[in-house]
């Protein structure tokens, strides 16, 4: 079972990221379930949702306490909540921003990862781009695809699609097309990088 | 059809296709979802024909749906927590009367202090109402379980209740087979109602009775919700033959054949409970699961036969008695009297407390060495209630008491564990 906690802020479509990340392993013919962390929600409010994937029927309904990946659309939550909690040194972690980690000050804490799996994504400036909205929710479904290789670009498409009808789906594709696209060069570079 | 679909999404479509004629309801969370999009089904006009009524509580809804059922259309309603409480007398009522509602309960916490999240205090607050209460395990069975109880309920003119774990299962995202029209159609039969207000035919309905006929009138309602321990089954068995899946039932079992130790539970959780099972199972533990679907009427004699092998019963409940203990304990203490068996009871889950596979486990091996206390609350931070304790003690004026724990606890939001 690979499982995801997503960390955000009410109105940036957290729930919605899950949601669609489950429907694109539904569509890859796996098993999967998402869910919020149940709070009152509100804009603006520190939100959490999950989404398990499994090529088996999921039976367990507890929280993600243990992720294999985090995905963190909003970058002045690192220092607010507890986004790090029951990660392992084997985990993926995906934070939309355009700075590095020694800039958001987790340069120390990132050394602690496989640093192939840790990765920042400029979500929001691709939103921007191909959305004319501030919304990173699909754009790093993007990304995540790129960075775990748990689910193929094309079952986000498919979901995107589907959870957003006509043009707007469109765009949520073309940005999350585009952050696979950088998130692919970011990790080829590192390879380079190593092998140089 | 195979979807992967919002909990809520697929009970509101389920329900959609047993076309009910009158929706009436009052948001309250978590159950909005469902009734939000039976809504806009009937809005559009995807619902046809069928009357969603805006009301201005839960009490007018229960009473709306009285009022439909009483004149022959098939009704629905869902509501949560204190929704329920709200329109308690009208649930009684809708028993009493024998009137076939079926209405979906997104299990949630009842205040003081207010809570939005899951545990089951509201379904055993109105345990006793005469309402049949079926628990969802997951959001395959709820949607199911929704078709099976329109017939059940019809043929028994008595109202069911559909519980399922609120948030955990209405807005979890997960698959769900979601049957077509033509297949409940075949299963769900025309509403023929036993007893109907209609100016050609008058009849009066919930008059006086006193005490020269209140107790057989009750009996019967006792009798009637035997014949469903009778029903369900039967139901369940057709529904599989229907529909290709098993779903419902009275009890649902797993690997209790050689287990020395078997886990009673309603709802979600049994789902963590399985894996808890499966990870002492591998530890050399013989544990089980019996999952009750029918809560009321409580299946007495399939609950003894499942039980009737074990050494030692473990009662998981997301709601306790308060002064007492375990209330779904009480009903497996009296099936199981003659078994021979220890009972055991864990609280858990309560107010939407994550109920963990790793404290599950620890408490089931604890259970195997006899090591687990008679009633035990999984998870409970003793050393937060001491400090409430000790300042009660010493102090007269210590201040409301979940407002005095929050600030110990430094709470500023509400935390995912």
């Amino acid at each position: 079972m690979f499982q995801v906690r997503i960390h955000g802020r009410g109105g940036q479509g957290v729930v919605a990221a899950a949601e669609i990340l489950s429907m694109a392993a539904f569509a890859e013919g796996r098993h999967a379930q998402a869910f919020p962390s149940f709070g009152s929600e509100r804009m603006g409010a520190p939100v959490v949702s999950f989404c398990r994937i499994d090529d088996r029927p999921i039976r367990t309904h507890e929280p993600v306490m243990e992720p294999d990946a985090l995905v963190i659309q909003d970058v002045t939550l690192i220092h607010q909540v507890e986004l790090f909690a029951g990660l392992s040194a084997d985990a993926y972690v995906l934070i939309n921003t355009s700075r590095s980690f020694d800039e958001l000050g987790l340069g120390e804490f990132a050394r602690r990862f496989h640093r192939d799996r840790l990765l920042t994504c400029p979500a929001t400036e691709l939103a921007l781009e191909h959305l004319g909205r501030p919304l990173p929710n699909a754009v790093l479904l993007g990304g995540f695809a790129a960075l775990t290789g748990q689910i193929t670009l094309d079952a986000i498409g498919t979901a995107v699609r589907e959870r957003f009808p006509g043009a707007v789906g469109d765009r949520n594709m073309a940005a999350a097309a585009a952050a696979f696209r950088f998130v692919t060069l970011e990790e080829e570079e590192m390879v380079h990088a190593s092998t140089d | 059809m195979l979807r992967q679909i919002e909990g809520s999404r697929a009970v509101a479509e389920t329900v959609a296709l047993c076309r009910p004629e009158v929706v009436c309801a009052y948001p309250i969370s978590p159950q909005t979802h469902i009734i939000e999009a039976i809504g806009v089904m009937v809005a559009s006009g995807a619902l046809a024909p069928c009357e969603f009524i805006n009301v201005e509580s839960e009490f007018a809804a229960m009473s709306v749906s009285i009022g439909a059922s009483a004149a022959g259309a098939r009704a629905y309603t869902a509501t949560a927590s204190q929704g329920l409480l709200f329109m308690i007398e009208a649930v009684y009522n809708a028993a009493g009367l024998g009137l076939p509602i079926v209405m979906t309960l997104a299990n949630r916490a009842i205040g003081a202090p207010i809570n939005i999240w899951n545990d089951h205090s509201d379904a055993m607050a109105v345990r006793d109402a005469g309402w049949i209460q079926l628990f969802a395990e997951t959001n395959q069975e709820a949607a199911d379980l929704h078709v099976l109880a329109f017939r059940l309920a019809e043929e028994l003119s008595l109202p069911v209740m559909v519980c399922m774990d609120g948030f955990i299962l209405t807005h979890a995202v997960e698959r769900v087979d979601l049957p077509d029209q033509a297949q409940v159609d075949a299963y769900l039969p025309p509403y023929e109602p036993r007893q109907v207000l209609e100016p050609d035919d008058p009849v009066s309905i919930g008059a006086m009775v006193g005490p020269e006929a209140f107790e057989e009138v009750r009996y019967l309602a006792h009798l009637r919700q035997l014949d469903a321990l009778e029903r369900i089954p039967a139901l369940a068995t057709a529904f599989e033959e229907a529909f290709g899946r098993p779903s419902g039932g009275l009890v649902s079992p797993y690997r209790i054949e050689d287990a020395d130790i078997v886990i009673v539970a309603l709802g979600s959780v049994l789902g963590t409970i399985k894996d808890a099972v499966d990870a002492r199972r591998d530890a050399g533990d013989r544990v089980g699961v019996l999952g009750i679907t029918a809560f009321r009427p409580f299946p007495n004699d399939a609950v003894r036969e499942a039980l009737s092998r074990a050494r030692s019963v473990v009662v998981v409940e997301k709601a306790f008695s308060i002064g007492f203990g375990g209330v779904l304990s009480t009903d497996v203490a009296m099936a199981s009297h003659d078994t021979g068996c220890t009972l055991r009871t864990i609280v858990c889950g309560l107010g939407g407390r994550p109920i963990t596979s790793r404290s599950l486990e620890q408490a089931f091996a604890a259970a195997a060495l006899d090591e687990l206390d008679s009633l035990t609350f999984l998870d409970l931070d003793h050393e937060i209630v001491e400090r409430e304790r000790t300042r009660m003690t010493t102090t007269r004026r210590s201040g409301p008491s979940a407002e005095n724990i929050l600030r110990d606890l430094g709470t500023v939001a509400s935390r995912i564990d």
